[in-house]
């Protein structure tokens, strides 16, 4: 092997390594936030809904569960487009990632949901709590700490699955690699340190993660 | 301009069999990879732990397109040659590895401690215990997430599209090119996606609960 790296080229553009960074991060988070609430609407469908609403619920779970992440961006892409729906790279990225992670996460979340005791339901009614009262103290919040590490690693998959909307070029980590690789052509090099930057963004989102549970959901419970 | 009919459909619908014999190729890969990592990880060597432990951190920790990327430019690098087919082997196989070995970790560590204790006392060697006591146990568990695992393997094999390999996203993208209806050449190109995962994702979570029945007995 007589080949002699040159990570000069790449460490000169670290500010835009830097901004896309931040732009995955961006992303991850907001599609994070905004598929755990599609995936909570749906998960209460999925386990007190009436049938046809539960039979919709199940019909976007299989379809997208059992497509390809990259199938279902370039749907939105360019698909979406030729409907009239006309948005940026950006924005199709985002509602891919979002419906992706809705999907998985109503699984994880439904399975939380149906793991509560019925009776402590019972207790919630004999407390006179409300309907809403009752998802939300009694049975949501113990459910996803029940499932939080499935929750979380899912989590962690979008982020890193998130490097594919590269190839629709939405400005994440992995577009900016793509641009910098063909101009200085040093695309083992740019590669290698932006797999280390994913690495340490997974490292620090599961730390994030351990934290937010420590915080919040840290409470003693039967188990 | 070309308009989407059914030479159209054949043309992606023969893809599936790159995507098939590329899926195939990773998880027979994968599958021996997976073990060796398996057996690593539940070792009592300490190097082959941490070998095995850094091997799945790195590959469960960076995104699959980015593995890819590396292998298919770090292979020149190496002085070897690559294309597409091998690049796309390489890296899923890896990836798979990293994957189904922590899958099979778990359901060999699900083996209560004495069936290894008994396999001692009666001083099988390594070889042995695991080969006659420990892996046939453990494969009857690893069987369901297994099979669901391969739905993982089909889709992540959509990625060498982006290197240029000639599977069925690939040739989606190749169509809607031509066409310009990217409405239903990726409603098509979906749709065969969904007809090779969804029996497999069924057939696991069938397993899955016979599972849990004969478990609950």
């Amino acid at each position: 092997m007589n080949y002699t790296f040159q990570f000069g080229d790449v460490f000169a553009a670290w500010p835009l390594l830097l901004k896309g960074t931040w732009n995955t991060i961006e992303l991850s988070l907001m599609a994070m936030v905004l598929g755990l609430a599609l995936a909570i609407v749906c998960a209460w469908g999925k386990t007190a809904g009436p049938k046809p609403l539960r039979f919709v619920i199940n019909a976007y779970i299989e379809l997208i569960r059992n497509t390809p992440f990259l199938v279902q961006l370039f749907f939105f892409f360019f698909a979406m487009p030729a409907l009239g729906l006309r948005w940026s790279a950006h924005t199709a990225a985002l509602t891919a990632m979002v419906i992706n992670l809705g999907a998985y996460a109503t699984e994880i979340i439904r399975a939380g949901i149906e793991s509560i005791p019925k009776g402590q339901i019972e207790a919630g009614l004999a407390l006179n709590l409300k309907r809403h009262e009752i998802f939300r103290f009694v049975i949501l919040k113990p459910a996803l700490k029940a499932i939080y590490p499935a929750l979380t690693s899912q989590f962690i998959l979008l982020m890193l699955s998130s490097a594919v909307v590269s190839a629709i070029s939405a400005d994440d980590l992995t577009s900016v690699a793509a641009n910098l690789q063909s101009q200085t052509f040093r695309s083992f090099e740019i590669y290698i340190v932006v797999a280390v930057i994913y690495l340490l963004l997974a490292l620090a989102f599961s730390a994030l993660f351990r934290l937010i549970y420590r915080v919040s959901l840290n409470y003693p419970d039967r188990r | 301009m070309r308009t989407f009919g059914f030479p159209e459909f054949l043309f992606i619908l023969e893809a599936a069999k790159w995507t098939v014999a590329l899926s195939l190729i990773a998880f027979i890969g994968g599958a021996l990879g997976g073990l060796l990592v398996a057996l690593g990880r539940t070792s009592e060597h300490r190097l082959a732990q941490l070998l095995s432990g850094g091997f799945i951190q790195i590959f469960q920790g960076t995104p699959l397109l980015l593995q890819l990327f590396l292998v298919f430019f770090g292979a020149p690098v190496l002085g070897l040659e690559i294309n597409p087919w091998v690049a796309a082997g390489v890296a899923l196989t890896l990836n798979s590895s990293a994957f189904l070995g922590e899958i099979w970790r778990g359901c060999i560590q699900a083996i209560p401690a004495g069936q290894a204790e008994a396999a001692h006392a009666l001083s099988l060697s390594y070889f042995s215990r695991m080969r006659f006591v420990i892996l046939p146990q453990a494969m009857k568990i690893a069987l369901a997430p297994t099979v669901g695992y391969l739905v993982q393997i089909i889709k992540g094999t959509s990625l060498a599209a982006i290197i240029g390999f000639a599977e069925i996203t690939r040739a989606g993208q190749i169509i809607n090119n031509a066409t310009f209806q990217p409405l239903i050449v990726f409603s098509v190109v979906a749709g065969i996606y969904f007809a090779l995962c969804w029996p497999l994702s069924l057939l696991a979570s069938r397993m899955e609960r016979r599972q849990a029945a004969a478990l609950a007995r």
